[in-house]
């Protein structure tokens, strides 16, 4: 970060004037469970009429699942998402086994069946719950396989290498997770972030104040970065302009010369990778008097962005638009966010020529909170493709080292953001994770109606109070603590010293699809 | 400027209560009525309305599954009595290419007409058999788009079927060549012939009436009695082996016809050329294994203006042990034809297996001037694709009652909302002009060579297909 006592020379002085106090959080780990009453589980604990309450399945239970109250006498509902099914019975501790009454039986939950989908699998939504839940990677006891989902290809087809021994032994502390995002040189402030990931852009109008102020909060936390994504800057953000990236996009949505002055870094969303060749959808529904005030738009009426930007239709205009932010926020980075289509390497270059310090390439399977169906499926390639074209492109023009390249657009979990990096990335945006963490269930009605039903993605006043500010802060916070923990496993375990020696290093990584020693179906 | 290609479209609902994907299980005997029931506070309100529906309810059978999966009910419930699991009604939907989600999203767009936005990002596999395996390309913003488009108001969907000479000899202004006759239709699409299995007597009446209302052309029995004359030029009588001959008075009034293939049809074209010199001739080929070759031999010859090949409903090779797929047959047509230098005299029709908009325009970029479809429109009725259509079982969408105003309705509605979306997929590629997305792969990506260009370098050769 621009450290505090240069600021003064950096930021024009009537962003000074209204700069307010900048708000300090704490990177701790705190317990945060989950908001809902019942927990959706892997498998149910029925316990039958045959039960006589002697006691046995709460004392035999190393995982808590059977809790009575003190002066109850009844057990409660068993906690079932606490519960790691008939595998249990190994550890000697399966309840069903030392019941007897054999009033207690375990099966797996019809609503794991419904949880998930091929690219979120069942187990990678349950495991990113644990981790939001508890800042740690869920216990082996529970088997969750979340480090890929069930597309059948890209990330999901890619595994690690490890060697059986590290080649260098080092101890975790030795680790660098830190990724710089200036290598222009071009003597604007050298931001560094502790991980090499930030918050991607989620405007106002497609998620609920606490949403985004939870993203601003984690990413105090962790040093890094949130988006506000085109839908303007909330004053309430004010407090983490220091963490904030604000987007300028093709609706030009609540765009001013002074939130462009508040932050260190300002993101032109060109195109989207849920919607690559289309503006930004918010629908009528979603429009809400806040929204429409923020927005400067009329109350209940769709939004949609309109797709190119008008002004820019070639490298030279895109370059004219840089020098505008670069001129109105002298300490500004710039970062471009482009879509993947065939050409996506020749965009890189000719947008680092324009002057960009950032390129974020955004795959065809990103995040959204609204977007065609046809254009979510079937438009742009994926990021797994993407990003070594974009990598080598850039190494052969000999430009690799001066600008960061960001890949996001289905980085799940911690191991997609180190697979995208081996394959040339120098870090990551995440967005539906923390979702997840949040609490999403991914059913993706978040589009229309009074927005998100889990009170995440709205803007209604009544489902946005299903979430708390300091809850959402602290599942976020659990969340990236646990992915940094991985992270940094698996860079011991490759003995890796920096997550920079990690990039473009695609000869760790092998593809399912191309081997014969590894015997999978999956 | 000329007036644009609209479809009057308005809010069709379904006749029988919706098949949702998510259903709840109730466990009602262990509830503690406590006053401040989840029930209450579904943020879609589905048990007011469900239980609305069991009060009013007329047909046992008929239940309720409109859940939107949220999980709030489940999770909320003082007592844990809630359950939510998939509902199998859903999930015996169509079969394994017709997949139930491809029947639940023309259902829905069907009712709406609208293009399907959902939030969340996409879902579903990473790729797959079939159009599954190809991406279509967007156009990025920092280089100027192809066609230098600025609104999609601006992007035809129109194209022409015909012969097309592959020169004009002019001499001054005036043309020397006698032009052959072409048909302009406002959208790459044609209602094909229906299936046996759905002859309902209604049917063809109401696909007639929704091709005049899209003012598009439907491919249909030549024993078909239209219903006013105006409604000759949206209807292509289809002339199969056995099919009587069509009134000299009716084929005047029409402007394409469809010809099953056989060694007579170069005479069969010949003939009808004589009663109607201006209409467009259309062979149907079927894509068995001979199916190809057919189709270039014909493109070869000078008679033959227009070739609809039709793979199964399955988009498969017919008959073929190991079928290759229409997108692949396409490919190695349109390919075939540029090699010998005819492929811009002929126009090429393609169907079978065209089941979502995406599927039409992929189509295209893979050869095809046109794409034809039925089974959609079916689904658009409400269709199950049960296949037990027959004689004394019941349909379970009723499809013999259904009235004009739902039928054409919903159908008119479908076909809007996949023009829409051609539209929608046009602009973010930069084209503005459907003529000229025909058989440009340069605008699309295609797994195997993004796999070969990304992994194979890396990896060497795939092991697993």
């Amino acid at each position: 970060m621009a450290p505090e006592r240069g600021i003064k020379e950096l930021l024009p002085g009537n962003t000074l004037k209204t700069r307010v106090p900048q708000e300090h959080v704490e990177r701790v780990i705190r317990l945060a469970p989950s908001r809902y009453r019942n927990e959706i589980a892997k498998y149910l604990v029925h316990r039958s009429q045959d039960c006589r309450r002697c006691g046995k399945c709460g004392e035999v239970c190393t995982h808590h699942v059977h809790v009575r109250n003190p002066g109850f006498k009844y057990f409660g509902e068993p906690l079932h998402h606490l519960c790691i099914g008939p595998a249990c019975e190994k550890t000697g501790h399966y309840c069903v086994k030392h019941c007897p009454q054999g009033a207690l039986s375990v099966r797996e939950s019809p609503m794991y069946q419904v949880l998930g989908d091929y690219r979120w699998s069942s187990d990678m939504i349950l495991a990113t719950w644990k981790m939001a839940e508890t800042g740690d990677v869920p216990p082996a006891d529970y088997d969750y396989d979340y480090e890929c989902g069930n597309s059948g290809g890209g990330f999901d087809r890619l595994r690690f290498k490890f060697p059986k021994r590290p080649p260098v032994a080092l101890r975790e502390d030795e680790i660098d997770t830190s990724l710089l995002l200036n290598k222009r040189g071009d003597g604007r402030p050298k931001l560094k972030i502790d991980v090499p990931w930030y918050g991607g852009g989620m405007s106002f109008g497609s998620v609920s104040n606490v949403t985004q102020l939870s993203k601003a909060r984690v990413a105090v936390a962790f040093n890094t970065f949130t988006c506000t994504g085109e839908g303007g800057y909330m004053e309430r953000m004010r407090p983490y302009d220091d963490h904030v990236i604000t987007q300028v996009a093709t609706g030009l949505f609540g765009v001013r010369e002074e939130t462009i002055q508040r932050v260190p870094i300002v993101e032109f969303k060109y195109a989207q990778g849920a919607k690559p060749g289309l503006g930004g959808h918010l629908l009528g529904d979603k429009n809400t008097v806040a929204v429409a005030r923020m927005r400067e738009a009329v109350l209940g009426i769709s939004l949609f962005s309109p797709f190119p930007f008008h002004s820019v239709y070639s490298i030279e205009d895109h370059m004219k638009h840089i020098d505008w932010i670069k001129h109105v926020n002298r300490r500004a980075l710039i970062s471009t966010k482009v879509s993947t289509p065939t050409d996506v390497d020749m965009v890189a270059v000719g947008s680092y020529s324009a002057g960009t310090h950032i390129v974020h390439i955004d795959g065809g399977y990103g995040g959204t909170g609204a977007a065609p169906d046809i254009a979510k499926k079937n438009i742009a390639m994926p990021i797994e493709y993407a990003i070594g074209k974009v990598h080598r492109f850039l190494a052969d023009e000999g430009v690799r080292d001066k600008v960061t390249l960001i890949a996001s657009g289905g980085i799940r979990s911690v191991h997609d953001v180190a697979k995208a990096i081996a394959l040339g990335a120098d870090g990551v945006v995440i967005g539906t994770a923390e979702m997840v963490a949040l609490g999403c269930v991914r059913c993706s009605r978040c589009e229309s109606g009074r927005g998100c039903p889990r009170g995440i993605a709205t803007t209604d006043p009544e489902l946005a109070q299903k979430m708390e500010l300091d809850w959402g802060t602290q599942r976020l916070i659990n969340l990236y603590s646990a992915w940094r923990k991985v992270l940094v496993s698996i860079l011991q375990r490759l003995g890796l010293r920096s997550v920079c020696e990690l990039r473009g290093r695609t000869d760790l990584l092998m593809h399912l699809d191309y081997t014969k020693d590894v015997a999978t179906t999956t | 400027m000329p007036e644009k290609y609209h479809i009057k479209t308005r809010p069709v609902p379904p006749r029988r209560p919706r098949i949702g994907k998510h259903g709840v299980v109730d466990w009602r005997e262990d509830c503690a009525r406590c006053h401040n029931c989840v029930k209450k506070a579904c943020v879609y309100d589905r048990y007011r309305q469900e239980a609305d529906y069991i009060r009013n309810l007329s047909e046992v059978e008929a239940l309720f599954f409109d859940c939107m999966g949220c999980f709030s009910c489940v999770q909320d419930c003082t007592k844990g009595l809630l359950r939510l699991a998939v509902n199998p009604v859903y999930e015996r939907l169509g079969n394994s290419y017709w997949k139930p989600d491809i029947i639940k999203t023309t259902w829905l767009q069907a009712e709406t007409a609208k293009i399907p936005v959902s939030g969340a990002g996409y879902r579903g596999p990473f790729s797959g058999p079939g159009f599954d395996s190809m991406w279509t390309d967007m156009s990025e913003i920092v280089r100027p788009t192809r066609d230098g488009i600025h609104g999609r108001e601006y992007i035809s969907t129109s194209v022409d079927i015909g012969r097309k000479l592959p020169y004009l000899a002019l001499q001054g202004d005036r043309v020397m060549a006698e032009l052959p006759p072409l048909v302009s239709v406002p959208m790459p699409l044609i209602i094909d012939l229906s299936s046996p299995v759905h002859t309902l007597p209604q049917l063809d009446a109401l696909i007639e009436e929704t091709a005049a209302a899209t003012d598009l052309i439907a491919i249909m029995d030549a024993r078909h009695q239209p219903a006013t004359e105006s409604h000759l030029r949206h209807i292509a009588f289809y002339l199969g082996p056995d099919s009587p001959p069509v009134p000299a008075e009716t084929l005047r009034k029409t402007r394409l016809v469809e010809i099953a293939d056989s060694p007579a049809v170069i005479e069969r074209i010949k003939g009808i050329k004589t009663i109607h010199p201006g209409i467009v001739t259309s062979i149907r080929v079927e894509l068995t294994a001979t199916g190809l070759h057919r189709a270039v031999e014909l493109a070869g010859m000078p008679e033959v203006e227009a070739i609809h090949v039709m793979a199964d409903a399955n988009g498969n090779e017919i008959g073929v042990r190991s079928p290759r797929f229409l997108k692949d047959m396409l490919r190695h047509l349109h390919t075939t034809l540029i090699e010998k230098g005819i492929r811009d005299e002929i126009t090429l029709i393609a169907g079978g297996g065209i089941a979502l908009p995406e599927h039409m325009a992929k189509a295209i970029i893979c050869g095809a001037d046109v794409v034809t479809m039925n089974l959609p429109l079916m689904i658009a009725l409400d269709c199950h694709l049960c296949e037990s259509c027959k004689p004394g079982r019941a349909c379970p969408a009723r499809l013999e009652t259904i009235d004009r105003e739902f039928g054409v309705g919903r159908m008119t509605n479908l076909i809007a909302a996949w023009h829409d979306q051609l539209i929608e997929l046009m602009g973010a590629m930069g084209m503005r002009e459907a003529r000229r997305l025909r058989g440009d792969v340069g605008r699309a990506m295609f797994f195997e060579q993004l796999e070969e260009e990304t992994f194979g370098k890396l990896y060497g050769t795939r092991t697993r297909h």
